[in-house]
């Protein structure tokens, strides 16, 4: 009896190894790919998943939008994505920029079609809060346009949604009656430094 | 997927609860409703606010258009079918899909006890495609057009003259008609099925108390007062195939002699004779923004609205005495006007140029500078690409086929995007030679006020607002002289490349 149990034990114990190492590590390992973002970093040990993406902010001259690597919840499938997305895109810009979205706008909802046009519905805030200037309506719609499409490929087109309403426009000027695709326009790139 | 859908659902729910918890506050006022023009007749539609939408009864859409509506209890969805083809609605959601396409509506159908509502762009989005006819919404005139109904847009313009008073129809396109009296009234008749008329309520109380839409047929009917004495009619083409009665109407004892002298009213104003088509006749300013829209605002209070008014004003001064051009402003006052009604005063009155004002302002009081603007047609896809260069094989009678070029109403700009951008680079050249310019001088966005421009049409920033300096330039007479100056260089600089005139005046005088 007394050199069963160490026997047991160290069967036990190499079962244990085996599992680890022919089932739970390849099954752990072969999530990684199969997750829909194409930005993926590896899990922070104990933390919630997190991916990187792209945020659009206002450059200090406030003449240009500004991609910033950020860290964002990991979300599954693209459309759980996309909200993880979007809602940190609403949140606080990084010193020394500036939100390209007015403060106080939450996410009310995200819905994605067949087709890959993503709809962002944003609370009331979006409008009543803006400064009103054209070039900073510009800033605010295509930081979430282009902060959806270029971190998710898989959607081609947004449109913005205020109050869970189409609207013509947030502050009078950019035509928000039809989905928009990616345009960088805004955005500085590096060799403009 | 189970729970994104159980969210989705319970956020239809409460949609649907908001909706009907604020049914009962929207009844007060019901909106009037609107006309159905089809070849059969003509039928009213009721519409109803719901949520701060118009919106449409299913059930009336289905007896006008013979539908079929079944609703799906389990998916909790609607389908209504027409003949050939079957809308799908999903309650909580502002999409219909036609046929597979997903076409967008500005909000979720609504639902009052068993009667369902859809708003009103469901008619010309969703039902039109389904039903593979043509239905036009014209909201400002609460109308629907089905089919190939004649239904010109009619705008008219009161004159004070010093022999009475001029009345300007422009009518689009141009359509056959009378001008006959009919004892105390004048009475203009069309050859359409229905007339789509902007009228004056009473342009003069003496001499025309009164101007409405006939009650049957297409006609206007015009009240004579006491002081009308005699009228001369005279048709004038407009461009783009649009016609302009110009009605004079002449008081009596207003003119030296006892009879009245018609001859000073009797031709159409000159500008329509003396300038050549090619020229610069017809130029709309649009001030942005107004009445409760104030746009921007800067750091000591000065409103956007403001600013662009007092430059659209001396503006149109300044063209009228310089280039002798017809100006046209799309408000004159601090009054609230739509994006839609400032590309259609352009429309209606077959401008040339759509030149709308704006200032700036940005989240960084730094930023500063002009910046030029015109339409971007990548942002509108393969709809824009398609409304660029369309055309529709129709038969001609006496046999063969002919193509006819097509475009949506809504994207009107598209034909004239490359002059657009000519102009553009004009005002921005010319600005640069009077004002600072921003790093992004010239540009091209998905403008709402553009997209609508049956003309070349180009939207100027003229500063920031937000930036203490620019403000205070802003609210200058100066600066706005510059401004006013640099833009009506670029008109004349853009009236020349069209020919068809020589400079009248060189540039470069001051005021």
């Amino acid at each position: 009896m007394r050199r069963v149990l160490p026997v047991a034990a160290i069967a036990a114990v190499a079962l244990i190894g085996a599992w680890l190492l022919f089932i739970a590590l390849p099954r752990w390992y072969a999530e990684e790919p199969a997750a829909d973002p194409p930005v993926t970093s590896a899990p922070a040990a104990g933390a919630e998943r997190k991916i990187t993406a792209t945020l659009y902010f206002i450059s200090e001259d406030g003449m240009s939008l500004v991609g910033v690597q950020q860290e964002v919840p990991f979300g599954e499938p693209v459309i759980e994505q996309a909200r993880r997305i979007v809602e940190a895109q609403l949140g606080p810009a990084p010193d020394p920029l500036a939100a390209a979205i007015p403060a106080g706008t939450t996410l009310r909802g995200l819905y994605v079609t067949d087709r890959g046009d993503a709809y962002v519905d944003l609370s009331e805030e979006a409008r009543t809060r803006h400064g009103g200037g054209a070039l900073d309506e510009l800033f605010t719609i295509f930081a979430i346009v282009d902060a959806v499409t270029v971190n998710l490929p898989a959607i081609a087109r947004v449109q913005i949604l205020v109050n869970g309403r189409e609207v013509d426009t947030l502050a009078g000027h950019v035509d928000l009656r039809h989905p928009l695709e990616k345009n960088l326009t805004w955005v500085k790139t590096e060799k403009d430094e | 997927m189970n729970l994104r859908r159980l969210s989705l659902r319970s956020a239809a729910t409460a949609a649907l609860l908001a909706c009907l918890a604020a049914a009962p506050a929207m009844q007060a006022p019901p909106p009037a409703p609107y006309t159905v023009l089809l070849p059969e007749g003509r039928q009213p539609l009721a519409v109803r606010v719901i949520g701060g939408q118009e919106m449409f009864a299913l059930d009336e859409l289905a007896k006008l258009f013979d539908l079929t509506v079944r609703e799906d209890t389990l998916a909790g969805g609607l389908a209504i079918s027409t003949k050939t083809q079957t809308i799908a609605l999903t309650p909580g959601q502002g999409l219909a899909s036609v046929g597979g396409r997903v076409i967008s509506l500005p909000a979720p159908p609504a639902r009052d006890g068993r009667a369902w509502f859809v708003p009103v762009d469901f008619v010309p989005r969703a039902l039109g495609p389904a039903l593979g006819t043509r239905l036009e919404l014209r909201r400002p005139s609460r109308l629907i057009i089905g089919g190939d109904l004649r239904v010109p847009r009619i705008a008219t313009q009161a004159d004070p003259q010093p022999a009475g008073l001029r009345l300007t129809f422009n009518v689009a396109p141009a359509t056959p008609h009378t001008v006959t009296q009919e004892g105390s009234r004048l009475v203009v008749k069309f050859d359409a099925h229905a007339l789509d008329a902007n009228l004056p309520a009473s342009p003069s109380p003496e001499l025309v108390p009164s101007i409405r839409a006939a009650e049957t047929g297409a006609g206007i009917e015009i009240d004579l007062g006491p002081r009308f004495a005699s009228f001369r009619a005279a048709d004038a083409p407009g461009d783009r195939g649009a016609g302009r009665i110009v009605l004079d109407l002449v008081a009596a004892g207003e003119t030296t002699a006892a009879k009245p002298v018609p001859e000073p009213a009797v031709d159409p104003p000159p500008l329509l004779e003396l300038t050549p088509v090619t020229g610069l006749r017809t130029i709309v300013i649009d001030a942005g923004h107004g009445g409760d829209e104030h746009g921007a605002r800067g750091p000591q209070g000065t409103l956007e609205k403001d600013v662009t008014l007092a430059v659209a004003r001396r503006l149109k001064g300044a063209i009228e005495a310089r280039l002798g051009a017809r100006v046209i402003l799309t408000r004159d006052g601090d009054q609230t006007v739509g994006l839609d009604e400032r590309a259609a005063v352009a429309n209606n009155n077959k401008a040339d140029l759509f030149l709308s004002l704006h200032a700036n302002a940005s989240a960084r009081p730094a930023a500063s500078g002009a910046e030029v603007f015109y339409l971007s047609l990548a942002d509108y896809g393969e709809e824009a690409q398609r409304a660029a260069q369309s055309s529709v094989p129709v038969p001609v009678l006496g046999g063969g086929v002919r193509d006819i070029e097509v475009i949506r109403w809504e994207m009107a700009q598209a034909r004239h995007i490359d002059e657009s951008a000519k102009f553009a680079g004009l005002v921005e050249g010319a600005l640069r030679e009077r004002v600072p310019m921003s790093v992004r001088a010239l540009q091209q966005a998905p403008f709402r006020v553009l997209v609508g421009a049956n003309m070349p049409a180009v939207l100027v920033e003229m500063g920031f607002i937000s930036n203490p300096e620019q403000e205070k330039q802003l609210a200058s007479e100066a600066f706005q002289g510059s401004l006013v100056q640099a833009l009506l260089d670029s008109l004349v600089r853009f009236r020349d490349t069209r020919g068809g005139q020589e400079p009248l005046l060189p540039a470069g005088i001051g005021n």
